[in-house]
């Protein structure tokens, strides 16, 4: 029945067919704002802009933050109201307290649609929000086909599919490269305060340890420069950072070079890692691996730099140059 | 830490990592006539929970998988890596088994089984549906805290102190057990199975149970419409110099 289905679908529509976004007068839907030190994360800007493609209201909850997130969230063009709980046992993110807010205030406001970023925080809380209200969750969506109709990619981006939920809640993280940025308007919506959840307690915030770096983000980077297992080790890294000021770019790397400590984790670039699409990406000596091209294969003009001709990085590239990463990159930001 | 500690670890089967998927020709589906293997975040959880074992040997580990016949063959693997037991919960169509039907298999469980977890270990995400969904929805029908993304576990008397996978860096949290971990790749090193193990582990017990036994609704609430090929990259041009990469960046592309 549901190969009948998916056949009429497709014949109905020519495939890649132009998507209309549902003009939605039904969709009431919830941004969860996620926000650091006073500012709010650019996934929830990209998540913003997914939401208003389904037409509706877009209500942001900013829990656990300054009056100055909501005040600011509140600017964006899109948002009819912010909602805010202002506990700040709330600014850690923890599932066990956030869930039960997200399901008390979709419940009392019937929002249909709840929407936030496909990051730590958002993969980590949506989920449970979703098994609470008792329906399915859609992770990682990368296009709106209409209300209940999405699309995101599956098998390390291998594939990508178009599924429909059947569920009264869509409970969506959105890819933050599949969507623009939503920009300040001048917009100003009302503020009010979210009903009060107790709290469970059950889990305490401990510590953290944030890599500090004055490169752009990498998640949000024009040009990102990664390296790879051919980096050799930690310190042959200089080279890539010193090519990456010269350029503006956020550094990334690969699982390889992630594993044999070259660099911090939170720098992998792939399915397992940050997905990234920006304008130019320099993948040096990495070999191209599925699980590497899942993270960058969306970025504009790819760039690979590897001594071995036959590495599978090159089948993607739009520009490859096969050569020694230690003499190619030093050249490269000498001439820059 | 109680002692002794039982540890359910979910296991499942998917298309091995290295395979390149295909979709199918109706467009319904990726082509699954190719090698299976373990989830590799599940590897990571048999082995942080076998670990657990090593240090105290009363801990009893329990693989559970939910899907066809063939995932008895996961459910093997884990036991010759060291889990106790295991349990197979048979799905016959596992293609539209959804994580909250997985998450309510287990949770079904958990209710039923006199032997109460302390610990459930699960990948943090499966590599063929990219969901990254179950373990927080078990932990949301248990009620039970979840320290997701791990890449270290600690026992602190009754509780659990974790380091979790965040967007820019590691955050460590503090929680009681009963709990939810999922695991991120760095938690370990996943083990081989030695043969020996693997004979021994064809004694070791596996029961079948059926979605029915445990009374749960496994009816997927997402439709499949339909299922593409990603569009194709033009890539492959090669250039012969960094003067020509350069010019070729500036000039043609124009990203520099």
């Amino acid at each position: 029945m549901l190969a009948n289905t998916a056949r009429t679908f497709v014949k109905a529509r020519p495939l890649f067919a132009q998507r209309f976004y549902a003009t939605g007068a039904g969709a009431n839907t919830l941004l969860v704002v996620e926000h650091k030190d006073g500012a709010i994360s650019g996934a929830t800007l990209n998540a913003l802009t997914a939401a208003t493609k389904l037409g509706g209201t877009v209500t942001a909850l900013v829990a656990g933050g300054e009056d100055a997130v909501a005040q600011s969230i509140a600017k964006y063009a899109g948002v009819s109201k912010v909602l805010t709980a202002s506990d700040a046992s709330y600014s850690k993110n923890l599932p066990e307290d956030l869930a039960p807010l997200l399901v008390q205030v979709t419940k009392s406001n019937n929002f249909t649609h709840v929407f936030a970023g496909h990051t730590a925080v958002g993969k980590n809380v949506l989920p449970r929000v979703a098994a609470l209200l008792d329906v399915a969750a859609v992770s990682d969506i990368t296009g709106i086909e209409s209300e209940d109709t999405f699309i995101r990619p599956i098998y390390a981006g291998n594939a990508i599919a178009t599924v429909k939920s059947g569920d009264n809640v869509k409970i969506v993280t959105v890819r933050g490269t599949a969507f623009e940025a939503a920009q300040e308007a001048g917009n100003n919506a009302a503020v009010e305060a979210a009903p009060e959840v107790a709290k469970t307690g059950v889990t305490e915030w401990v510590g953290e340890e944030i890599q500090k770096s004055d490169r752009p983000d990498l998640g949000t980077a024009n040009r990102v420069i990664s390296g790879g297992r051919g980096m050799k080790n930690g310190e042959n890294f200089k080279l890539l950072y010193d090519l990456a000021d010269k350029m503006g770019a956020a550094v990334g790397a690969s699982r390889a070079a992630v594993d044999a400590g070259f660099v911090d984790n939170s720098l992998q670039v792939g399915q397992t890692g940050k997905i990234v699409a920006p304008e130019l990406y320099v993948a040096v000596g990495i070999s191209g691996a599925i699980q590497h091209l899942a993270g960058m294969k969306d970025s504009k003009t790819i760039v690979a730099i590897n001594k071995d001709a036959d590495a599978p990085i090159f089948q993607v590239a739009d520009y490859g140059l096969v050569e020694d990463l230690f003499k190619a990159v030093p050249e490269m930001t000498e001439k820059l | 830490m109680s002692n002794p500690l039982r540890i359910f670890v979910p296991v499942k089967r998917v298309i091995d990592f290295a395979v390149k998927v295909r979709v199918n020709a109706g467009k319904t589906d990726v082509d699954r006539n190719v090698k299976h293997s373990m989830n590799p975040f599940d590897e990571i959880a048999v082995e942080e929970a076998i670990r657990i074992k090593e240090k105290a040997p009363k801990t009893e580990v329990v693989a559970i998988s939910c899907g066809s016949a063939k995932a008895q063959e996961t459910l093997r693997t884990a036991l010759a890596m060291g889990a106790d037991r295991a349990v197979h919960v048979e799905v016959k169509d596992d293609s539209t088994l959804q994580p909250l039907a997985v998450a309510k298999l287990l949770e079904a469980y958990t209710n039923k089984e006199e032997k109460k977890p302390d610990l459930f270990i699960l990948g943090k995400q499966a590599i063929d549906d990219d969901s990254n969904q179950t373990g927080q929805m078990l932990a949301g029908l248990l009620n039970w805290p979840q320290t997701t993304f791990a890449s270290k576990v600690e026992f602190e008397g009754q509780s659990l102190k974790v380091t979790r996978e965040i967007d820019g860096g590691l955050e460590t949290v503090k929680t009681k057990m009963p709990a939810i971990i999922t695991t991120d790749l760095r938690l370990n090193e996943p083990r081989y199975a030695s043969l020996p193990n693997i004979m021994k582990a064809k004694k070791k017990p596996l029961v079948k149970i059926t979605p029915e036994d445990l009374g749960v609704d496994i009816s997927p609430r997402i439709q499949t419409l339909k299922v593409e090929e990603p569009p194709k990259r033009e890539g492959g041009r090669k250039v012969g110099s960094v003067d020509e990469l350069l010019d070729k960046l500036k000039n043609e592309a124009k990203v520099l």
